[in-house]
């Protein structure tokens, strides 16, 4: 049985929204029995972007991360819901019940991404159906993922052991593998949301002159063990990525044949951008 | 005796009538809207037929009445045959009004709807859309932002999409590079504010009546000091024409040429017929007016600046662009950005056409390099090295990266020695020869705040690698550094160091991938700045080609009167202003003043404003705040979609809908005159009939109606409309274009779009400056520069007087050889609104304020849309969506300021609440807030309150660039956060001068 998947990579997205706006153009203002009862004209985010930025001026990294309902195989929505009101349809999307749903405010809760939104005025949960209804009309994919830009969003329709392979392929990775809710949307690069990096900028003076130093060694280690290594590029920079946060005290030891070693200690909580390294 | 050709016609006319009413309901609907006769007839009475309407009935017979009541006569029957006789030839048509071979005679009111029934015959049974098995049905229409499908049911429009192909739609084009094969999607992207369109086409702020000020009395009281405080009061639509109408008549008939403004904003909704450049410019022409007169609003920089070295006038001094994504991905090792986010400003109207030929450079190996003082958006997608100058210190910047590639011999001196003049005077300059001091890193680090490392490393690595200039958001220019205080200087600065780099040679060039695909140039449809059906010639480009494959009735513009818009105020206020021409025709228009008023023309008492853009967009603009108020505008109409931005210092409001709501027909990004050939940003070149999707809302009409509706009450709706509808100038657009031979009328309205097929490989464009860069003949299509411009012989060399890339142009050494601010060879001059300004003491950080991200200027933000929510646009604090000001995390600190807070943005100008955003996309002493909301909400009395609408140009500097200029500068001003205590006093200092007038009983001259 083929079923949906979603495919996010954090690596492509760059917060232009249109995903969140397709969303809203889709459901304000419409009301889809059966799927979905008309989404507020603000406040939900039924597709949300978080954002991430890592390290200071002048190396930083800024990633963002669509959130969307996941569409899990074992929805802690459903085991909360009462009266049937979350059902699995055998395509594998996940629908809270316009109708049975009310008053039902426990399914916001119980979902552990925050993707379920409640209608103040309808007494509503409300999230993300997939467009179930237009995949059911004969669209090819959720506007979702017509809408992006770069491809950030991918609706894959197929058999769970081929999803399986596409996950090994191309490194995918549930949102919060704590959650344990066997979700159906997948990330990519999840690492620029959830990882740390130590950058720098390394210079000299040479004949004279402040310059960047390109091609110098630059090692991390926590303790004795080598946990990264970079080579610094022409402006002297270089960023050693995929850290856990707050995961303590790092030394950074910088080196270039025909100048000083230098070593650095750093205690990573978030990203550290560190200050100028001069060989000297 | 035999009927004459022309009676038969008038026979079969009554024919068709009499079936069209019983075939169509709406054909019969419209026949009772009338009672009155209609006489067809040969000038001398010698043959004709009457038509009488009444109660919905037609009544015919042959022969001449004299109590008809509009008459359309023809000079003879043979020449009525000819001009009757199918398939009608418009330019006959037009040359036979011209030469009084056909005249018409009525009230305003029946001629019109005479003719338009009688075109009604041709387009009452047309078929629209395509039919959805929902029941819906699917229309297409074209946004600022990109093409769209609209879904309606009902009457409603359910959903806006991006256009998917289908099959039959033809294939894209695809570039082999890196042993990789390359094409684009077969789709339409659309920019956020293009997805937004549903949520503002229903908002609760659409202006759906007439309205006027409650306290706004045209024969009595006019209390033009309430303007902005008072309320409004509905009113019918005759009582609004008539106050406008009997307004233009009086300032006419009172004051003399000249007493009408018209004001637009530099966009509006899309559609070549509906585009303020044609219809408005149709009426405008039509009743007379003082033009004010735009600045290059978006080019500035290239325009007073960069046409100096290379030309491109026409261009509005950005370059030509032809071939660039090819050559890019096949040849060049690096891409520079510089000020450049194209990933934020969609090339204007690109919505992410470029955004996927970018996601290419991931996997290329062509490096990247960023400067831009923000983090931009373009450097989050692409990554890359980062550089974060001061604003307003490019110049200096790029200066260093030529001081180093002279001292370390890094340029191209063959190309300098041949294909440039005057490099030894700048090199001079440079190394401190001439003023002793030497554009050296250290000097650039001091100005720039870049250090010298970096910028050496920078200059070696540019000359090191085939490089790309990528500047401003299309590659070529546009927006960013070209709007600060010293855009003309770093624009000036770009052309020169590709000229030391060689420009034009392979992988060497300006472009960032937003310009540049292998599209097709040699389908003709019409770019918007070919004015539609503004019949001018002299602001428009119909001249170019539209005029003669659309003929229609000229029209001209008598007053020669202008206001140079950034001075608009002052005009009012003291009534005078200066400032120069935006005038394309050649490199010497620009040095053209503007002096206001001008000789024997009235000075301005109403304006007529299209829209509320101005409050939003225009620098320093509390001195719109104080011209509004002023009793020297006796009248002010606005013609507005949203109640929004200055909207609200109307007298009277005329309720206009959206491009939705109206037919009309455009290309995707098509742009014609500065920007020829736009449809290079596209991957694919998409041209839509634009549906009337649903009825116009409330009792707002398209703005061609409100037009021909006040034209029926000056005698000129004839000459305004030429007796059609706005569907009928659609069809005359599609017929003047070469969409008739690839796709039938009958299709192109069911279906609403077509594909131009992209160009055979063989037959694409070359890539820019190729020809120039190996001394041949210009051989892309741009046909400019005009062929007078050329020094040799003609398509031999640029436009410049050498027709080389000039470091020391000569158009500015016959100009002003000693102008401090714009020499002949560019030198830097701190800005005068950057470091070096006294005020920063007061007023520390260097606010930054490019165009939006997620609205188009004003347009798709406010009116409760769907931005709201998004977090990077608008933040949602106690209420109200505040607009978002960014600040460094160390500057936040020391202001204890953290996100979420409102802050009071402010300097002497004015006082903007924002809600602050803590970033570390910024370094310290910057700030970041987009220009252009839509809203502007004083909180108590205007100009003398904070603004929690938004609107950050409040506080930038009105001074033009340089004097010799009309150039905003706007881009960066000098100001202070600090967390809003909850005061809405603020007052500005354009009240207190005002107020200092007004005291005085006179105008005081300006600062």
């Amino acid at each position: 049985m083929e079923k949906w998947n979603l495919i996010v990579d954090v690596g492509e997205c760059t917060n232009c929204n249109l995903c969140a706006l397709a969303c809203q153009d889709e459901y304000v203002g419409n009301e889809w029995p059966g799927v979905a009862a008309e989404m507020p004209k603000h406040g939900h985010r039924w597709i949300d972007i978080k954002r991430k930025e890592r390290g200071q001026p002048p190396l930083v990294d800024v990633a963002y991360l669509p959130v969307m309902c996941q569409h899990c195989d074992d929805a802690p929505c459903m085991k909360a819901a009462t009266g049937g009101a979350v059902t699995k349809r055998p395509d594998g999307i996940v629908i809270i019940d316009p109708v049975k749903a009310k008053g039902q405010r426990q399914i916001v809760d119980a979902c552990p991404y925050g993707a379920v939104y409640w209608n103040e005025e309808k007494q509503l949960p409300q999230a993300w159906p997939f467009d179930a209804h237009l995949l059911d009309a004969g669209w090819k994919e959720p506007r979702a993922a017509t809408a992006c830009p770069t491809g950030a969003i991918r609706a894959l329709k197929v058999e769970d052991g081929k999803m399986a392979e596409v996950r090994r392929a191309e490194g995918l990775e549930e949102l919060d593998p704590a959650a344990s809710t066997r979700p159906r949307v997948w990330y990519k690069n999840l690492h620029r949301f959830n990882k740390c990096f130590v950058a720098g900028t390394v210079a000299a003076i040479v004949e004279g002159a402040d310059e960047c130093v390109e091609g110098a060694t630059v090692t991390l280690r926590r303790g004795e063990t080598v946990v990264g290594e970079a080579v610094t590029d022409a402006y002297g920079d270089f960023r050693i990525d995929g850290l856990d946060p707050a995961s303590g005290g790092y030394a950074v030891t910088v080196a270039k044949p025909g100048l000083p070693e230098k070593t650095v200690t750093v205690e990573l909580g978030e990203s550290v951008t560190l200050d100028l390294i001069k060989l000297q | 005796m035999t009927l004459s050709r022309f009676s038969l016609i008038l026979w079969g006319l009554n024919a068709l009538l009499r079936y069209c009413r019983l075939r169509h309901p709406a054909f019969a609907e419209k026949l009772k809207e009338k009672n009155f006769t209609a006489q067809m007839k040969t000038a001398d009475n010698s043959e004709g037929r009457w038509f009488r309407f009444e109660n919905g009935r037609i009544t015919s017979g042959a022969g001449v009445r004299a109590d008809a009541e509009v008459v359309l006569a023809f000079k003879n029957a043979k020449i009525a045959a000819e001009l009757l006789t199918p398939p009608i030839d418009q330019q006959r048509q037009i040359d036979a009004i011209k030469d009084f071979k056909l005249a018409m005679h009525g009230p305003d009111e029946l001629t019109s709807w005479f003719t338009r029934l009688i075109l009604l015959t041709q387009t009452v049974g047309w078929k629209y859309g395509m039919a959805q098995p929902d029941g819906a049905t699917r229309y297409t229409s074209m946004t600022n932002g990109g093409p769209v499908f609209v879904y309606v049911k009902d009457g409603k429009i359910l959903r806006i999409t991006p256009i998917v192909f289908d099959g039959s739609d033809p294939e894209p084009w695809t570039i082999e590079a890196r042993g990789k094969t390359y094409t684009p999607p077969r789709k339409t992207t659309l920019a956020p504010h293009g997805q937004n369109f549903k949520s503002i086409i229903y908002a609760p702020n659409r202006c759906l009546y007439p309205m006027k000020r409650v306290d706004f009395d045209p024969n009595g009281e006019r209390n033009p000091e309430m303007r902005g405080v008072s309320g409004y009061e509905r009113i019918s639509w005759d009582e609004a024409l008539d106050i406008v109408a009997n307004e233009i008549k009086r300032m006419k008939r009172e004051h003399g040429p000249g007493a009408i403004a018209s004001s637009h904003g530099s966009h509006h909704t899309w559609g070549n017929i509906g585009y303020y450049l044609s219809a408005n410019f149709r009426f405008m022409n039509a009743i007379g007016h003082t033009e004010v007169h735009h600045n290059p609003d978006s080019w500035e920089g290239w325009y007073w600046g960069a046409t100096h070295h290379w030309g491109y006038s026409l261009r509005v001094g950005q370059c030509e662009n032809y071939g660039t994504v090819e050559d890019c991905l096949q040849n060049c090792d690096m891409i520079v950005f510089w000020s450049a986010n194209p990933e934020a400003t969609s090339g204007a109207y690109g919505a992410f056409e470029g955004t996927v030929r970018r996601q290419w450079l991931k996997d290329s190996g062509i490096k990247i390099v960023h400067i831009d003082p923000y983090y931009n958006d373009t450097a989050q997608f692409l990554g890359g090295k980062w550089i974060a100058p001061r604003p307003t210190t490019s110049p200096a910047l790029g200066m260093a990266l030529a001081h180093v590639w002279i001292k370390e011999d890094l340029y191209d001196k063959d190309y300098v020695a041949t294909r440039t003049k005057g490099f030894d005077v700048w090199k001079a300059y440079l190394t401190g020869e001439e003023d002793g001091i030497p554009k050296t890193p250290e000097w650039a680090e001091q100005e720039t705040g870049v250090p010298a490392r970096e910028i050496r490393a920078l200059a070696r690595e540019w000359a090191k690698h085939r490089t790309y200039l990528g500047a401003g958001g299309w590659g070529t220019g546009h927006g960013g550094a070209c709007r600060n205080a010293t855009g003309i200087q770093w624009a000036r600065v770009c052309v020169c160091l590709m000229a030391m780099q060689g420009l034009g040679k392979p992988g060497v060039n300006f472009g960032n991938l937003q310009w540049g695909t292998p599209v097709d140039f040699n389908f003709y449809f019409p770019g918007y700045a070919e004015g539609g059906m503004s019949g001018d010639m002299e602001h428009t480009a119909m001249a170019v080609q539209l005029f003669q494959r659309m003929p229609q009735l000229p029209t001209i513009n008598t007053p020669g009167q202008k206001i140079p818009r950034m001075q608009f105020p002052e005009a009012i206020l003291e009534g005078k202003a200066e400032g120069y021409m935006w005038d394309g025709k050649s490199i010497e228009h620009q040095f053209r003043k503007i002096v206001y008023p001008m000789p024997g023309h009235a000075k301005v008492r109403m304006l007529y404003k299209y829209g509320g853009s101005a409050i939003a967009t225009m620098p320093d603009s509390n001195r719109w705040v104080a011209a509004y108020r002023s009793p020297n505008l006796e009248f002010v109409v606005n013609q507005s979609i949203w109640m929004e931005g200055e909207a609200q210092f109307a007298d009277v409001i005329l309720p206009a809908c959206t491009n939705f709501e109206r037919p009309d027909i455009s290309e995707w990004a098509g742009l014609g005159g500065y920007a020829h050939h736009g449809q290079m940003q596209l991957n694919h070149r998409v041209i839509v009939f634009q549906h009337k999707c649903i009825e116009p809302l409330g009792e707002s009409r398209s703005d061609f109606e409100i037009f021909n509706d006040i034209c029926k009450r000056l005698g000129l709706s004839a000459y305004f409309s030429e007796g059609m509808t706005e569907l009928d100038w659609v069809k005359r657009q599609f017929d003047g274009s070469d969409l008739p031979g690839a796709i039938s009328w009958k299709e192109f309205i069911r279906k609403g779009y077509y594909v131009v097929p992209a160009e055979e490989e063989k037959l694409r464009a070359p890539a820019s400056f190729r020809w120039f860069a190996e001394g041949r003949k210009k051989d892309v299509p741009e046909p400019h520069p005009l062929p007078s411009d050329y020094t040799e012989e003609f398509q031999k060399g640029l436009q410049t007087q050498s027709g080389l890339i000039e470091f020391e142009c000569e158009s500015l050494k016959r100009f002003d050889a000693n102008d401090p601010e714009r020499p002949p060879i560019v030198k830097y001059n701190p800005a005068f609104e950057g470091i070096h300004d006294p005020r920063r003491t007061k007023y520390p950080l260097q606010l930054l304020t490019p165009h939006p991200r997620y609205s188009f200027h004003t347009q798709g933000d406010g009116k409760d849309s769907f931005l709201n929510d998004i977090p990077d646009h608008r933040m949602l604090v106690n209420g109200h969506y505040y607009w978002i000001v960014r600040l460094n995390a160390k500057d936040a600190e020391v202001r204890g300021i953290r996100t979420g807070d409102l802050v009071k943005v402010h300097n002497e100008r004015g006082a903007v609440i924002c809600a602050a955003r803590i970033t570390n996309r910024l370094p310290s002493g910057i700030a970041h807030g987009y220009e252009s909301s839509a809203n502007y909400q004083p909180l108590g009395e205007p100009g003398r309150t904070v603004d929690i609408g938004g609107c950050l140009n409040l506080l930038s500097p009105k001074r033009s660039q340089v004097k010799q200029a009309h150039s905003m500068a706007s881009a960066a001003a000098l100001v202070e956060v600090e967390v809003w205590d909850g005061n809405p006093e603020h007052v500005s200092e354009a009240a207190v001068a005002a107020e200092r007038r007004a005291r005085a009983g006179e105008p005081v001259p300006a600062q």
